[in-house]
């Protein structure tokens, strides 16, 4: 998928939690990102971080970099 | 198998605690007071004779036939219009009462003609039966006197002739269109022995506003109102009662068939979703299952150019497993996926997501609630604990305040808004929210209070707004939220809409609705009594469709409005089993009963009898599966029942979603639009020819029977068993009933379900176990599923689809009353009649200004894509918004809407596209060329051809 695409599902996820404050919004858009999205996108935004997260909002670039890493699947 | 028969009790029954007792030719009865002496006599097994009364409709005293006696009273009283008293003692056959019903039905038999044998209500005719019953030996006063027999007979509905040479004017049709379907249509048309039934104007039914609900047919004791079908065939031999394949109501309907001939289609009167009505899909629009149109051999091609090549049913499956089982190879086990169909039953959806997730090892599963209610699962979940509605159908009698959300019940869900408008004209007040007038709004003896026209896009600030009025003026139910709700949620929520920006004022200049509006529907809906609301799509499907779910549960919270008949929030699902497919898993991320697939202990219970490991992680949701497809990750989909070219948006991205693809295989009943992409074509079985269950929009889960063998060989839950067979995860299932009992075995809420207990009570609500053994009509009645009740706040949000100079207009879409959905059964229909073609509704000073006249074509485009179709000029859509259906391949209405969804779910922004409406000359090139490239789709090299 493309990372324009993720960069705003993403953020439109950070947008509905940031009335909560950094701290709870950031773990809840993780939260949300790891019980709703799919690894394979999971893994297509942490790398589109990795590349420097362009567009990325700042409290869900972190939920973004705190995920746990995706295992490779076969 | 008989033909069931339904006792008429002649009269509707009566509610009151207190009972009475009376003796009825010596038999003594109790009853209910303000019950009818003639359904007294009933329940003492004394039937009385009748023609105008029966017990769907108020009683009326016209026919004179239902003559008593009643010692100590004068006269002969009609039995129907005269209420139980205690003490009181009835004869209901003296001689006097003899000779005046013979007197009546001389009267009646002297204008009616004698053409019993060949009349196609020979053998179910009440007037037949009185004649007899009353001991009608001859008819004084001869036939050559002024008469109706050469009345003309009105043919022009499709479904129904209307002979008025058989008329008795017993008013049962006028009163059936007034009382059950709430549309008024009928009249008695002049006076004394002119009088005669009239639709409309005195125009043809065909040209009335008769909406073909079939209520005046069923009746209508003579053959006055008679199905054509029953005209042609003749009368049923056998029946059974199954479910409606079309909207969410999920009626009840007796199939009386001849043979494996459907004669037609009865509603049941102890149907607990319809109560004995229908609409023109559910009572007519059947001929579709054998339509010339279905596909009922397998065929497969190499490639989607190629012309379609019929095979046997081991060739088509062996085919799928085999190019499923490379492509896992290839690309990797989450390259495959599912996509389960909300037409099909809940064995069948449960079918399809066990293969996907034991057979193909992922969770790629999806359903077309991903395009409609997946906002109402999130947000209901969060906010009350479960992902279903609160109430049955039957909770809108005990309301006092309705307020329709982004839905039009009497287009989408009609048997449920006729029972709306009972309400309403029994004196509930209505409020509606919806950018376009829809008829709820002002519709004979219905008014709403209040009109929220708001701008597309807007729900979310208004109904925060609605909110802050009932926060700010003091309207919270103090008592419920402290009892049954989070406190600290609360807390938060009520300082959240109670800020300045949140206020009717703020909000009426981004909604457009005026303030005193909002203002007044919030103190309507906080302090009206019951109040209960009933939203649809126009809710669902936004970027901010799960926030306006919660914001509804919000208001329903804050109010009290939530655990007790009356009340509620309702989501009015759009087809026979949306509910029912997301209850048995249906969700990439949800195991059955709403359970995420992370949870090691619920993976468990389905591992240890399905003997494989489950993934734990979420997967693909419908439009991430083309998204994916497009990366080229997502490389092949099994697909029952659902056209996602021609429903999801933007057509062209999915389109080529479909085309990187290597393996699509349809499962449906015709090659709908997706199957122009698919490379398996396998036959899908309707809705008569198979055994399961349906759930409705009111958690009801309802039988549907076989009547007939599947057409094809068969049936839909038959196939997926072959299918997962052929990928070496072998299911032993002998009958739906069987699936029916995993489904209980696995899930809580289904844990008391079964066909067995099904055939006994008719129908069951979850959820259904040892705590509720005969279900839940109403939830969340001691306290929430989730604990206590939970505010969410709601910040409005504008969707980045925006207006410009470019695309000033805002399109919203829905559909319409005689089609369904992508049109695929109904457009196979008669129903055509009513709507053979999309339209765009334009408001007169856009259409003025662009140069459109009613019934121009024009030309829509969006920021993704163009179609044209003609315009109809309507104020029923507010300046700056226009509106459209989305039946007819042609139209492709999905070209213009965008890829925009809900934050939440990924449920596409339908409800919200930024367009411009021009002059055209006609259909595009591209739709010209669609429409080739279709047909030529519909080509199949039979064996000969292939041979050559």
């Amino acid at each position: 998928m493309s990372p324009d695409k993720l960069v705003y599902m993403a953020n439109q996820i950070g947008r509905f939690f940031a009335h909560e404050g950094e701290a709870r919004a950031v773990a809840d858009i993780a939260d949300h990102l790891v019980k709703f999205w799919e690894p394979r996108m999971r893994a297509a935004i942490q790398a589109h971080l990795a590349a420097g997260g362009a567009g990325l909002d700042p409290w869900v670039r972190q939920a973004v970099a705190s995920l746990k890493p995706v295992v490779p699947r076969e | 198998m008989s033909l069931i028969q339904e006792i008429d009790r002649g009269t509707p029954p009566a509610k009151a605690d207190r009972t009475v007792t009376l003796t009825i030719d010596s038999f003594a009865v109790t009853v209910p007071e303000g019950t009818s002496v003639m359904r007294a006599a009933m329940d003492a097994g004394v039937e009385v004779p009748k023609l105008c009364s029966t017990d769907s409709l108020q009683a009326f005293g016209s026919c004179r036939l239902c003559l008593v006696e009643i010692a100590g009273r004068a006269g002969t009283p009609a039995s129907c219009t005269t209420p139980v008293a205690d003490g009181m003692v009835v004869s209901t056959q003296t001689e006097l009462l003899k000779k005046l019903r013979r007197g009546v039905m001389e009267l009646y038999i002297s204008d009616h003609p004698l053409d019993c044998l060949t009349c196609a209500a020979n053998g179910d005719c009440e007037l037949q039966d009185m004649a007899g019953a009353v001991g009608l030996r001859e008819v004084r006063y001869g036939y050559a006197g002024a008469n109706h027999l050469d009345d003309a007979r009105d043919e022009t509905n499709p479904y129904f002739t209307y002979d008025p040479a058989k008329c008795i004017v017993c008013s049962r049709c006028v009163r059936a269109c007034e009382e059950v379907q709430g549309t008024f249509a009928l009249t008695i048309d002049g006076r004394g022995f002119a009088s005669r039934v009239a639709a409309g104007m005195d125009q043809p039914f065909l040209e009335s506003e008769c909406v073909s609900c079939g209520a005046c047919v069923q009746a209508c004791p003579t053959a006055t109102l008679m199905e054509k079908s029953v005209i042609d065939i003749g009368q049923a031999e056998h029946s059974a009662v199954t479910t409606c394949g079309y909207c969410g109501v999920g009626c009840s309907f007796k199939a009386e068939m001849r043979g494996t001939e459907v004669v037609r289609m009865v509603p049941f009167k102890d149907g607990k979703a319809n109560r004995g009505h229908s609409c023109v899909k559910g009572r007519f629009a059947w001929g579709y299952a054998t339509h010339p149109d279905r596909i009922l051999k397998p065929m497969i091609r190499d490639r989607i150019t190629d012309p379609w090549r019929e095979v046997n049913w081991d060739e088509a499956i062996g085919r799928v497993a085999s190019e499923f089982r490379r492509i896992q190879q290839q690309y990797g086990r989450g390259a495959i996926g599912g996509v389960t169909s909300s037409r099909c039953t809940n064995e069948e959806t449960f079918l399809v997501q066990k293969l996907v997730r034991a057979g193909f090892g992922n969770n790629n599963v999806d359903t077309c609630a991903r395009v409609c209610h997946s906002p109402t699962g999130y947000g209901l979940k969060t906010t009350f604990g479960t992902s279903a509605g609160t109430q049955d159908f039957d909770s809108v009698e005990d309301a006092d305040v309705i307020m329709v959300i982004g839905a039009n019940p009497t287009d989408g869900h009609p048997v449920f808004a006729s029972r709306m408008k009972r309400r309403l004209r029994a004196g509930a007040r209505l409020i509606v929210v919806d950018p376009r007038r829809i008829d709820l709004v002002r519709t004979p003896h219905v008014e709403a209070a209040y009109h929220v026209q708001l701008q597309p896009g807007t729900n979310v600030a208004v109904l925060t707004a609605l909110a802050h009025v009932i926060v700010t003026e003091g309207l919270i139910n103090e008592t419920y939220v402290r009892e049954r709700c989070e406190a600290a949620d609360f807390d938060a929520w009520a300082a959240f809409v109670a800020e300045e920006r949140n206020s009717p004022e703020a909000v009426a200049r981004i909604s457009g609705v005026p303030a005193d509006v909002l203002r007044g529907a919030a103190r309507l809906y906080a302090t009206g009594g019951n109040a209960a609301i009933y939203y649809g799509l126009g809710v669902t499907e936004h970027s901010q469709g799960t926030t306006a779910v919660m914001a509804i549960a919000n208001l329903a919270m804050a109010t009290g409005n939530i655990g007790r008949p009356g009340v509620g929030v309702n989501p009015l699902r759009g087809q026979n089993n949306v509910q029912g497919s997301c209850d048995m898993g249906s969700f990439p991320h949800e195991l059955p009963g709403y359970r995420h697939v992370s949870d090691d202990a619920t993976r468990a219970v389905f591992e240890q009898l399905w003997g494989v490991a489950l993934d734990s992680e979420p997967g693909l949701r419908i439009p991430n599966m083309l998204d994916e497809a497009i990366a080229g990750t997502f490389k092949g989909v099994y697909i029952q029942g659902e056209d996602i070219v021609q429903s999801d948006p933007d057509t062209q991205h999915v389109v080529d979603g479909f085309k990187a693809m290597e393996c699509v295989v349809v499962q449906d009943l015709f090659l709908n639009e997706t199957a122009n992409f698919a490379h398996v074509f396998l036959p899908g079985s309707s809705f008569l020819e198979k055994d399961g269950t349906f759930t409705n929009a009111e958690r009801r889960i309802n039988r549907v029977r076989r009547l007939v063998p599947p057409a094809a060989g068969l049936a839909d839950w038959e196939v997926t068993v072959a299918l997962a067979d052929a990928m070496g995860v072998p299911m032993h299932y002998e009958h739906p009933s069987q699936i029916m009992d995993e489904i209980a075995r696995t899930t809580p809420t289904f844990a008391g379900v079964s066909f067995d207990k099904l055939d006994r009570l008719g129908s069951l609500q979850w959820p259904c176990n040892d705590t509720a053994p005969t279900g839940t009509p109403v939830m969340h009645r001691d306290g929430f599923v989730r604990g206590r009740g939970r505010f969410v706040i709601t910040e409005y949000v504008p969707t980045d689809e925006r207006t410009g100079p470019r695309f000033p207009l805002l399109l919203t879409s829905g559909r319409i009353l005689s089609q369904y959905n992508v049109g695929a059964q109904t457009r196979r229909t008669a129903n055509s009649v009513w709507h053979d073609e999309d339209v765009l509704e334009i408001h007169p000073h856009d259409a003025e200004q662009r140069g459109v006249r009613d019934g121009d074509w024009v030309r829509l485009a969006s920021r993704v894509g163009a179609t044209t179709l003609r315009a109809r000029v309507t104020d029923r859509v507010a300046p700056g918004v226009v509106y459209t259906t989305f039946h007819h391949p042609l139209t492709q209405t999905n070209v213009v809407t965008t890829q925009y969804s809900d934050w939440a779910t990924n449920c596409p922004e339908y409800k919200v596209t930024a367009v411009q409406v021009a002059p055209s000359n006609g259909p595009s090139d591209w739709q010209m060329e669609y429409r080739d490239m279709a047909e030529s789709q519909s080509h199949v090299a039979h064996p000969v051809d292939a041979a050559e």
